[in-house]
């Protein structure tokens, strides 16, 4: 992925327009564009423009309370915060296996969550670009005019999220911001009339997921020129995979390709992640900017989630998944695994996967035992690694001897894709917004890049005390009287 | 004959030398406190048990039940004024309900349920009181500290071990303070064991590494309101 865009050579003289905020996603982001007077784009950046700081307010409380307190980053995919925190811990804690009941609760509340926040997604806040087309009428584009003229998967979305949200809450207590998983297993199973409860529906769920498949794959069909080349740029990627190389959302190693597909690393543990991904901060976003540190910050970035998981696993172990992700693969010759619009058909080939996973957890009698938590050997560090809906999330701990966080470290999923949507936004930008006149359809286009992801922007924003900031004080005449940069490490250094 | 008097117009028997909160309790009928535990005298202090004695304000806790009395409870009058000192207790301290392991089984909170507190009301204080993690079995958490000095009294009169005391002036200064030459609880004696280490009504007093253990649904206050608790209670 190029910096082309990034920053243009003179702003000063060059027209803003800004897409603030940016809508029908998660969190509060916005996108400047710097043309010129021939509308020529010169400038293009998502900026982050929400403060966090959970990895500060952590430090000094006690590591039981992190999975229920950080999940709060989110409302939309606690759970995965939750897990991730759990799964963390439970390295810390020194619990290398967890009770098969306490393994599959977590699974089950981790496809529930897959299965809600996806269907969420697509019906809630992509269909109505997809269904009216990317510059129709705005007054129609949302989610109360996909109701108003397509109410069947309208109603199949409320209610595939519900479902999901339903798991969440037998799980983990509530729908939003449960307690069910806690380091080194559960505090839950399921009471054998929960598990009835689930399986009533589960096979309409499954039946609606693989209908939601076959509906993206229809917008394709009817779109393939437009989808397949939307803000098309060739990336690298990095997902989980189990040990035989099939999709694992919950656990397994890392798995890292380049642009041409080629492995940077696989099966990598990720309790060294560091060894493999740095973090580099720029002065326009509170969102970092990870990169594979073989590649270098330059050529390292990479993009995460449903699109690089569907295409770099092997299999899904799951049997209508699986045909789907190999009829995806098939189509038009692969043309789609590279397409930013890809993101939605692997979305919905993974709701599908979550649907499946549940119904056959619901099947496995250890979901009702009472085993719960398991012990091990109390380690300095902890590291938990999962894939959440928007891609693979990181939660690295340090705790001290007594209990207390004294240092956390965050990789959230929309942070890997934050250099992969601005290099989509800058490929959406030439392709339609260059040199011709500006209009709110077109603007439309940039923001529809950027849903692709389905990015989590409350989630993402993690710059602490390392954001590089320029002051300068500047005359009434427009000379510089004084100036002072604070860099990367934060050091300042005073130019006056 | 058994002696009575009129609480929110019922009769409520009681025996003399009986406070009105512990004859009401008796009778199954709830009186809003927090300070107040039934193992232990009366601390009158959080004054959230003030009720109307024949038209004049006493606490419940304190003020010993007499014949013919007539005591206004649950009054609309009283649970504003009741909710209004409870929004007090929050803003004083560092209450986070959703990251709060004592969520569900916390008076504090339970008692906000009952008298149905929608928001803190005043600005936050957020006073910086430091966790007490020293101690291997027990973390002691002040920011949830409600002065109700109970760990005080379970701690001297039960276990004989004088481990807390309440120390400081004025709202930021006023707090806990632990009766060792570090001031930190792992130079005393305390032990999980002590009747001190279960008697907090709030998130202060808590045992180690056993947060969340109990699934939501499954917590004290989940399963019924407060006020519905000392009815099913109730002899």
């Amino acid at each position: 992925m190029s910096v082309e865009l990034e920053t243009a050579i003179s702003p000063e003289k060059l027209r803003r327009v800004a897409i603030d905020p940016v809508s029908r996603v998660e969190g509060h982001g916005k996108v400047t564009i710097l043309l010129d007077d021939d509308n020529k784009v010169h400038q293009v950046r998502l900026h982050i423009v929400e403060f966090r700081g959970f990895e500060k307010f952590i430090q000094g409380r006690p590591y039981w309370e992190v999975p229920v307190m950080v999940q709060r980053l989110c409302g939309i995919c606690p759970v995965s915060h939750h897990l991730a925190a759990s799964k963390a811990l439970d390295m810390m804690l020194g619990v290398k296996q967890l009770t098969p009941t306490a393994e599959k609760i977590r699974r089950l509340m981790h496809a529930g969550q897959i299965l809600q926040s996806h269907a969420l997604h697509f019906f809630h806040l992509a269909s109505p670009d997809l269904l009216f087309g990317f510059g129709s009428d705005m007054a129609q584009r949302n989610i109360v005019g996909v109701v108003a003229a397509h109410p069947e998967p309208a109603k199949k979305g409320v209610l595939l999220r519900k479902y999901g949200q339903e798991v969440i809450r037998m799980t983990a207590g509530k729908r939003v911001h449960g307690t069910g998983a806690i380091p080194g297993g559960v505090n839950k199973s399921l009471a054998p009339e929960e598990r009835a409860e689930l399986l009533k529906e589960i096979y309409q769920i499954v039946a609606w997921s693989r209908d939601a498949v076959g509906m993206i794959r229809q917008l394709f069909e009817q779109n393939l020129p437009e989808y397949n080349a939307f803000g098309r740029f060739r990336s690298a990627g990095m997902c989980l995979v189990a040990a035989d190389g099939a999709m694992d959302l919950y656990h397994g190693g890392l798995r890292a390709r380049d642009a041409d597909g080629k492995d940077l690393f696989d099966h990598f543990n990720y309790g060294r992640y560091w060894e493999v991904i740095a973090e580099e901060v720029k002065p326009w976003s509170y969102m970092k900017f990870p990169f594979f540190k073989s590649l270098g910050a330059e050529d390292g970035s990479y993009r995460v989630g449903p699109l690089t998981r569907v295409t770099q696993c092997d299999s899904i172990p799951t049997p209508l998944a699986d045909r789907e992700r190999e009829e995806f693969i098939a189509f038009d010759g692969g043309s789609v695994t590279g397409a930013t619009l890809g993101y939605h058909w692997a979305r919905m080939i993974e709701m599908l996967h979550a649907a499946e996973t549940i119904k056959d957890l619901l099947h496995d009698d250890d979901i009702i035992g009472h085993d719960l938590m398991a012990t091990g050997q109390r380690q300095e560090r902890g590291v938990g690694v999962i894939e959440a809906p928007r891609g693979t999330l990181i939660h690295h701990y340090r705790v001290d001897e007594n209990d207390l966080v004294i240092r956390a470290n965050l990789i959230v999923s929309t942070t890997h894709n934050n250099q992969a949507m601005n290099t989509a936004v800058r490929e959406v930008a030439k392709q339609y917004l260059d040199g011709v006149a500006i209009t709110e359809g077109l603007l439309n286009h940039i923001e529809i890049a950027i849903r692709a992801f389905d990015p989590c922007l409350s989630c993402a924003t993690h710059a602490l005390g390392q954001m590089p900031l320029e002051v300068a004080i500047v005359g009434a005449d427009g000379t510089v009287l004084d100036a002072a940069t604070r860099d990367q490490r934060g050091l300042i250094r005073d130019f006056s | 004959m058994s002696l009575t008097f009129q609480l929110d117009g019922e009769d409520i028997a009681f025996t003399p030398g009986q406070s009105i909160m512990q004859a009401a309790r008796a009778a199954g009928v709830y009186i809003p406190h927090l300070c107040w535990h039934p193992d232990f005298p009366a601390h009158g202090s959080c004054k959230l048990c003030t009720v109307k004695v024949n038209g004049r304000f006493g606490s419940s806790c304190t003020m010993e039940a007499q014949a013919g009395m007539n005591v206004e409870n649950r009054t609309a009058e009283l649970d504003d004024k009741r909710r209004t000192m409870l929004q007090m207790f929050f803003v004083e301290g560092n209450h986070f309900c959703p990251s709060c392991e004592k969520s569900g089984n916390c008076a504090l909170q339970a008692t906000a349920y009952e008298l149905k507190m929608m928001s803190p009301h005043f600005d936050m204080f957020y006073p910086d009181r430091p966790v007490d993690a020293s101690h291997p079995d027990v973390l002691l958490d002040f920011n949830r500290c409600i002065m109700c000095s109970l760990c005080v009294t379970a701690s001297r009169e039960v276990d004989g071990k004088n481990v807390f005391a309440m120390g400081g002036r004025g709202i930021l200064g006023r707090r806990i303070h632990i009766n060792s030459e570090s001031g930190r609880l792992a130079d005393t004696d305390f032990a999980l064991t002590d009747r001190a280490a279960s008697i907090c009504p709030v998130g202060v007093i808590l045992p180690k590494r056993r947060g969340f253990d109990v699934p939501i649904g499954k917590r004290t206050y989940d399963k019924s309101p407060i006020s519905e608790q000392v009815k099913e209670k109730a002899p």
